[in-house]
């Protein structure tokens, strides 16, 4: 028996298996690409065609009826990726230390200063780049920057950020026993917070996100109320817009503290 | 020096430290997540343990368990030493050696990506060339069941191969064929953006690569379950099997149906067609088919067995089954447990029970209670059962394996249960911390406790397990009998060449893989701008 052909329409177990098992498929798919989408209240096909196409997962365009609707409000245009930015060359350092001769008035000399302007040393290049894309296209609004980066390239503020990354951050003079603030930690999942950690630097990075240790508590205090209030909104994605609103005004004052008070 | 005996001892001894170490971890993690621990204020540690956990337990654990038990089927069903004993330990090295590279940079930080990978989630490269490592090391053990298969059949022509080698041989192939999915996925995909070569990852169609991976490992994982069942339990007993032929079409079924319905662990993603995700759904419903045809079969087996020991009446034989043997007691609680797990399987496997529970703790609570519960309990009963045979050392502790036995199970329970309950309250996976003071889920905080006393009895199980091992280590040399797999009521004198071979069925498994599988992968990878930039995992500044 063992020396059978297997592929053999005379050999019952090879038509059997096969027919059975395209059998199932044929009627699967005839159910799930053609009967069931027919089947769908609120579809709109054109033919059966088109619902064979949408089920196989094609893509398809929106229905003309619903438009995307912009925003009504400059949103930036910088795309952040974390591969952007690395590796600056000492030439582009270079540019960067004497472009950010304007800057010393609030940032000080090194990029660290006592104006309650953010200190600069040591932040990272995306975050930096993208602050001053967002001044000059006017996505963040600020009266003391708008006319500083209006003359600014695309490379001069590639070079800044380039410049203020070399610099040396100050260094942590805390105890580490210090124990931050629940909302720095924990954040509050109920309502959507994830902790400033997670993206700010104590457990985590993302892109785009600042470091915040030494930072002026009044410049936090002032950011996180005007992300709450709408008025700052470069955030991609409106992350920042959504936690701080969420926020209680102990949580914002307890999160710029603890920024605050680590050097 | 170097026998098969030690081979299979290694592969076992190397499966099980790696799963006590495993469990320590996924106990922990249960506890610090539960309100009884205060928050350990860092996720990226719990994520750490959970990629470790994972990685250990779903990777290194289950593939060394069907190796080493794939090499003792082998000798003893085929009467004869393995061919290939030095490429079985090449095989067991590069499973080792990936092991160790891929727990390293897990263990450092640098790669808790959780073992499902979550691109676009990219750790360092060291931990995915280990993963692959131990699929390779898996590889050389499926090219080696297939080639002592076919050198015996070779040997003895016309004769039908033992059952419990056609049944190994069908394990191997499911997981040659099913590991492609997360090997394209990981060489393809993720590994070049890994190594700096590529910046961004189709995360996508990484997906759907691992869903054909995801599903049919469970399968895998199961094998050397259901080949105690079929092969081990009815001797055990003093009974016999059913039936040979069913226990083939139920293996044979597994390779054709387990393999290409993993799209249903997709059921939420958007590049996928809704009627792919239908046929997917169909083909898994028909998984009901093997195991149904188990179930009847090692009942009926279970059910001759007692009625030879003078069991009577329509249900009255039960309480003449040898209750106080290891195997009969972890095979009957292990089913306890494969009936619960599949019936909430059913669940997942509908597209709209399915949205209920999507991503909810009643997925965690799911896959513990088969993979965990039902399928790691009969790793234990083989363990019990041919360790003697690998030692030469006999296993007298009988008392002792029952407790361990039954505290798997009642912590098994205990653990998953409430993991499913919560669940269905909306409680998410995957997070690594859980404000129970808030009023909204404070009413969770009792079943998370629960789980967590369900975690802590199954490390005593473990414990015990240990013991049993090492004082079967430890024994005066006792040589016990001859090997012997169980006995068909007919055992075969021929059989139809379809029921000897693999040639039609690994045809049927592969085509069905085309159908439904090749559309949505060639589709994803013929759209353009599919592509998302990497977020590289453990690189804190």
């Amino acid at each position: 028996m063992s020396g059978d052909r297997i592929v053999s329409l005379h050999n019952p177990w090879f038509t059997a298996s096969v027919g059975i098992t395209a059998a199932i498929a044929i009627i699967a798919a005839v159910a799930g690409f053609a009967w069931l989408p027919l089947q769908q209240q609120g579809e709109r096909f054109d033919g059966i065609w088109d619902a064979i196409c949408s089920a196989a997962g094609l893509v398809r365009n929106a229905p003309s009826a619903s438009q995307i609707v912009g925003a009504n409000y400059l949103t930036t245009n910088v795309e952040v990726v974390p591969q952007m930015l690395q590796g600056a060359s000492a030439e582009s350092i270079g540019r960067g230390a004497t472009l950010a001769l304007r800057c010393t008035m609030c940032h000080g000399a090194r990029g660290l200063s006592q104006a309650d302007t953010p200190n600069l040393a040591g932040e990272y290049p995306i975050t930096i780049y993208k602050e001053l894309v967002d001044f000059k296209t006017s996505a963040r609004a600020s009266a003391v920057m708008a006319p500083l980066v209006a003359d600014l390239r695309d490379a001069d503020m590639r070079d800044l950020a380039a410049y203020y990354a070399y610099l040396p951050r100050p260094p942590d003079l805390r105890a580490t026993s210090d124990v931050p603030p629940r909302i720095v930690a924990n954040g509050a999942p109920m309502r959507g917070i994830a902790p400033c950690g997670a993206c700010h630097g104590e457990l985590d990075s993302k892109p785009g996100a600042a470091w915040l240790e030494g930072q002026p508590a009044i410049y936090l205090r002032t950011q996180l109320a005007a992300f709450a209030s709408g008025a700052r909104r470069n955030d991609i994605g409106e992350q920042m817009r959504n936690i701080a609103r969420r926020m209680t005004p102990d949580e914002i004052a307890a999160a710029s503290r603890f920024y605050a008070d680590r050097p | 020096m170097w026998n098969s005996r030690r081979m299979v001892l290694a592969h076992l001894w190397f499966a099980f430290a790696g799963f006590g170490l495993a469990l320590s971890l996924g106990a922990w993690q249960m506890f610090v997540r539960s309100p009884l621990s205060a928050w350990i204020s860092d996720p990226e540690l719990y994520y750490r343990s959970v990629t470790a956990h994972g990685t250990t337990m779903a990777y290194v654990f289950p593939t060394l368990v069907a190796m080493g038990f794939g090499y003792f089927v082998t000798e003893k069903s085929l009467s004869r030493p393995l061919i290939g004993l030095s490429w079985a330990w090449i095989g067991f090295a590069l499973v080792v050696l990936g092991t160790i590279a891929a727990i390293v940079p897990v263990a450092l930080g640098r790669a808790s990506v959780l073992y499902t990978f979550y691109p676009p989630l990219v750790g360092d490269p060291l931990y995915y060339i280990g993963v692959v490592l131990v699929v390779v090391g898996s590889w050389v053990w499926v090219a080696l069941m297939s080639i002592n298969m076919y050198r015996w059949k070779r040997d003895n022509p016309g004769a039908p191969v033992p059952f419990p080698m056609f049944a190994t041989v069908a394990g191997s192939y499911l997981w040659g064929w099913t590991a492609v999915g997360a090997a394209l996925e990981l060489l393809f995909q993720i590994i070049p953006v890994a190594l700096g070569l590529r910046d961004t990852i189709d995360a996508g169609l990484a997906r759907v690569f691992f869903s054909w991976t995801l599903h049919a490992i469970v399968y895998f994982w199961l094998m050397p379950t259901y080949i105690a069942y079929y092969t081990i339990l009815p001797r055990a007993i003093g009974g016999r099997l059913f039936s040979d032929s069913m226990g083939r079409i139920a293996f044979i079924l597994f390779l054709i149906v387990a393999m290409p319905i993993g799209i249903h662990h997709a059921f939420e993603d958007p590049q996928v067609g809704a009627g792919f995700k239908y046929l997917h759904s169909v083909f898994t419903a028909l998984v009901a088919l093997p195991t149904l045809l188990t179930v009847f079969t090692i009942c009926a087996s279970v059910e001759i067995a007692a009625r030879l020991r003078g069991g009577k009446g329509l249900l009255g034989w039960l309480s003449a089954l040898p209750w106080d043997n290891p195997v009969m007691l972890g095979a009957a609680l292990s089913f306890v447990m494969l009936g619960f797990g599949g019936a909430g399987g059913l669940i997942n496997m509908s597209y709209q029970l399915n949205a209920t529970v999507h991503n909810t703790q009643w997925v965690t609570g799911h896959f513990h209670l088969i993979f965990g519960g039902a399928i790691v309990i009969m790793y234990f009963v083989i363990a019990y059962d041919i360790w003697p045979h690998l030692t030469g050392r006999a296993l007298d502790r009988l008392g002792l394996m029952r407790a361990q036995l039954w505290t798997w199970f009642v912590g098994m329970i205990v653990l998953t249960f409430p993991w499913h309950w919560v669940g269905i309250l909306g409680m998410p996976r995957r997070m690594a911390f859980y404000d129970y003071s808030d009023p909204t889920i404070a009413a969770q905080a009792a079943s998370v406790t629960m789980s967590v006393v369900g975690a802590a009895i199954l490390v005593v199980s473990a414990v015990l397990f240990f013991v049993v091992l090492v004082r079967g280590q430890t024994a005066p040399r006792a040589e016990p009998p001859a090997y012997r797999f169980s006995v068909a009521v007919h055992p075969p004198r021929s059989l139809p060449a379809a029921l000897n071979g693999f040639g039609l069925w690994l045809g049927l498994m592969v085509g069905l893989t085309i159908v439904n599988y090749g559309f949505p992968i060639a589709h994803l990878l013929a759209t353009p701008g599919t592509a998302v930039p990497a977020v590289n995992v453990g690189q804190r500044q």
